[in-house]
C-alpha cells in the first residue's frame, strides 16, 4: 500500500512578509502502485513537491500525507533517489545499500539475501565491494536506486534521478526503469524536465506551471500504453516513433512553451 | 614573477636562504659584533646539543627532558582530541548543543593557553597535570571547531539521504559526520598538535620539573646560553618531525578517499 496526497499544499520560502511563493494550492493524488511523473519549467516547484513528500521540506499551507498519515519527517517508507546520486563515498556499493537494512535491525541472513537480490536486479553483482567513485555515473545511479528498492518501500521519490547522465547511459537507466516498474510495481514520484522521459515512464503525467506552480494537467498515459500495448517494444526509440507517443510529447511540448513564453 | 621554478631551483634557493641565515649568525658571534655569551655560534650551539644527548643538565639529559616533554604531550593532546573531535561532531548534528556550549566555546578560547597557568599549577601542581591542561588549553580549540565545521559543512544530500533511510543519531554521527568530517578533523589535528607543541613548551617554562622548557629555563638562570639554543633546536625539530608526519597521515586518508592530495 502506498498513495500519496497532496491537499491544498502552499509552499512559502523565506518569509516575514517578502517570502517567495513557490508552490500555489497543490491538489494531487497518487493511487497505490502507480507512477506519476510531474513536468514544468526551471523553478515551478517540482522538486520542492518530492521534497515535501520526503519530509525534507514542510508544507506552508495545506496537507501532504502517505498512506492518509500527514508526513512529518524523512523515513526508509519513503525513499529517495537523488539527482546526484547521494551515495556515502567511504562506504562500499555494498555497505551503501545494507545501511537502511541494518537501520530496520534485519537479521544478517536477511540482509544479505536482500542485498543479493537487489545487486542482481540492477546488475551490480561484480562491483558489490567497489566504491562509489570508481564507478560511472550511470553506475552510481544503480546503486541509489538499490539501496532505495532495498527497502522494499511503500513509495519511491525519483528527484531527477537521470538528469546528470550522459544520454546513451540514460536511455538505458530509463529502459531498465520501465523494466523494473512492470516487474515490481511501486507507487512512484518522479520529478523530471524531460517530456520524453515523462511520457515513456509514467502512467500519469502532471504538468505545472511556471512559479508559484500550479497543476495545470493532467494527461492519462496508462490507458493508451495498455490499448496500443507499448510494452511490445523492447526498445524507447520504437516507443518514440508511435504516432501515439509523438502526439502526447507535442501537447506537452506546448503547454510548457505557453509557460516559458508568458514568463517572457 | 609569473616564471616557473624547476624543482632544483627552488632546493637550491631554499638552501641559499638557509646558508645566509647560518652566515649572519656566524658572522655576528664569531666577530664579536654580539657577544658570544648572548649569541652562541652555530659550531657551539652543535657541540652543545651532541654533549647533551648523554651529560645531563638540570637532572637529565636532552633525550629525557623531550621523552618527559613529550609524554605530557601525548596526554594533552589525546585528552584534546578525544574530548574535541566527538563534542564538535555532535555540536554539528544536535542544534541545541550547539547554541548551548558554543558562546562559552567563544568566550573561552581567546584565552591564551599560557593565561591558564597560574591556574593550572595551583589545581593540577607542576608534575604532570599542570602541563597537560596547558597543552589540552591549547590543542582543544582547533579539534572542536574542525570537527564541528566538518559537520556543519557535510553535503545536505548525504544527510538528507541518511535520513530517508531511516538512521538514528549515533549512527548518523559516527557514520556519516565523522567519516566525512576527516578531512578538516586531521587538518584541525595538525592544528591542535602544532599550538599543543607550543604551549607545552611555554608552560614548562613556568610550571614544571622536567621537560625542555625546564631544562631552558634552568640553563637561563645559569647564563648557560648555548643549552638554552640547544632546547630550541630541539623543539622545532620535534615540532617539525610531529607535523610531517601528521602530513603524512593526511595525505594518506586523502588518497584512500579518492581525493587528491
Amino acid at each position: 500500500m502506498g498513495s500519496i496526497r497532496f491537499e491544498n499544499v502552499d509552499k512559502v520560502f523565506g518569509g516575514h512578509g517578502n517570502g517567495v511563493k513557490v508552490l500555489d494550492t497543490i491538489n494531487l493524488e497518487i493511487a497505490d502502485k502507480e507512477f506519476l511523473a510531474i513536468v514544468g519549467p526551471s523553478g515551478c516547484g517540482k522538486t520542492t513537491c518530492l521534497r515535501m513528500v520526503a519530509g525534507f521540506e514542510a508544507p506552508s499551507g495545506g496537507i501532504v500525507s502517505v498512506n492518509g498519515r500527514a508526513v512529518v519527517a524523512p523515513g526508509p517508507d519513503r525513499a529517495v533517489v537523488f539527482q546526484q546520486f547521494a551515495l556515502f563515498p567511504w562506504k562500499t556499493v555494498r555497505e551503501n545499500i545494507d545501511l537502511g537494512l541494518r537501520n530496520k535491525k534485519l537479521p544478517a541472513d536477511e540482509r544479505q539475501r536482500r542485498i543479493a537480490a537487489s545487486l542482481d536486479l540492477m546488475n551490480l553483482q561484480s562491483h558489490a565491494d567497489a566504491f562509489p567513485h570508481q564507478l560511472s555515473g550511470g553506475m552510481q545511479q544503480r546503486v541509489a536506486i538499490a539501496r532505495a528498492y532495498v527497502l522494499d518501500p511503500e513509495v519511491l521519490l525519483m528527484d531527477e534521478p537521470f538528469g546528470s547522465l550522459d544520454a546513451q547511459t540514460r536511455v538505458v537507466m530509463q529502459e531498465e526503469l520501465v523494466r523494473l516498474a512492470r516487474v515490481n510495481p511501486r507507487t512512484v514520484l518522479f520529478i523530471t524536465h524531460s517530456v520524453e522521459e515523462a511520457v515513456y515512464l509514467a502512467d500519469r503525467v502532471a504538468i505545472m506551471t511556471r512559479r508559484p506552480g500550479r497543476i495545470k494537467e493532467i494527461l492519462d498515459i496508462k490507458s493508451l500504453r495498455e490499448t496500443e500495448n507499448w510494452d511490445r517494444f523492447q526498445r524507447i526509440e520504437e516507443v518514440m516513433d508511435l504516432e501515439s507517443f509523438v502526439h502526447l510529447r507535442t501537447h506537452i511540448w506546448k503547454s510548457l512553451r505557453e509557460e516559458k513564453a508568458e514568463a517572457q | 614573477m609569473d616564471r616557473r621554478l624547476a624543482l632544483s631551483e627552488i632546493v637550491l634557493l631554499g638552501a641559499l636562504g638557509f646558508s645566509a641565515f647560518i652566515g649572519i649568525w656566524t658572522l655576528l658571534s664569531v666577530t664579536g659584533i654580539v657577544p658570544r655569551q648572548f649569541l652562541p655560534t652555530p659550531l657551539d650551539l652543535v657541540t652543545r646539543f651532541i654533549e647533551l644527548l648523554s651529560q645531563p643538565f638540570a637532572g637529565s639529559t636532552l633525550p629525557q627532558h623531550l621523552a618527559s616533554s613529550l609524554q605530557r604531550y601525548a596526554y594533552g593532546f589525546l585528552l584534546a582530541a578525544v574530548i574535541g573531535v566527538p563534542l564538535g561532531l555532535m555540536m554539528g548534528w544536535f542544534r541545541l548543543l550547539d547554541v548551548v556550549v558554543t558562546p562559552l566555546f567563544d568566550g573561552l578560547r581567546f584565552i591564551a593557553p599560557i593565561a591558564w597557568v597560574p591556574f593550572a599549577a595551583l589545581w593540577f601542581g607542576t608534575g604532570i597535570g599542570g602541563p597537560v591542561m596547558i597543552i589540552f588549553a591549547g590543542a582543544f580549540p582547533p579539534c572542536l571547531i574542525n570537527a564541528y565545521r566538518g559537520a556543519r559543512f557535510v553535503e545536505p544530500r548525504l544527510l538528507e539521504a541518511g535520513q530517508m533511510l531511516g538512521t538514528n543519531n549515533v549512527r548518523m554521527i559516527m557514520e556519516v559526520l565523522l567519516p566525512a568530517s576527516i578531512p578538516s578533523i586531521v587538518a584541525g589535528l595538525r592544528v591542535a598538535a602544532g599550538l599543543g607543541w607550543q604551549s607545552l613548551v611555554g608552560a614548562e617554562l613556568i610550571v614544571a620539573a622536567a621537560g625542555v622548557g625546564f631544562m631552558m629555563v634552568q640553563a637561563q638562570a645559569n647564563v648557560a646560553t648555548a643549552t638554552v639554543m640547544a632546547g630550541m633546536a630541539a623543539i622545532g625539530a620535534v615540532g617539525l618531525v610531529i607535523d610531517v608526519l601528521l602530513r603524512q597521515g593526511e595525505a594518506i586518508i586523502r588518497r584512500r578517499r579518492g581525493l587528491n592530495a
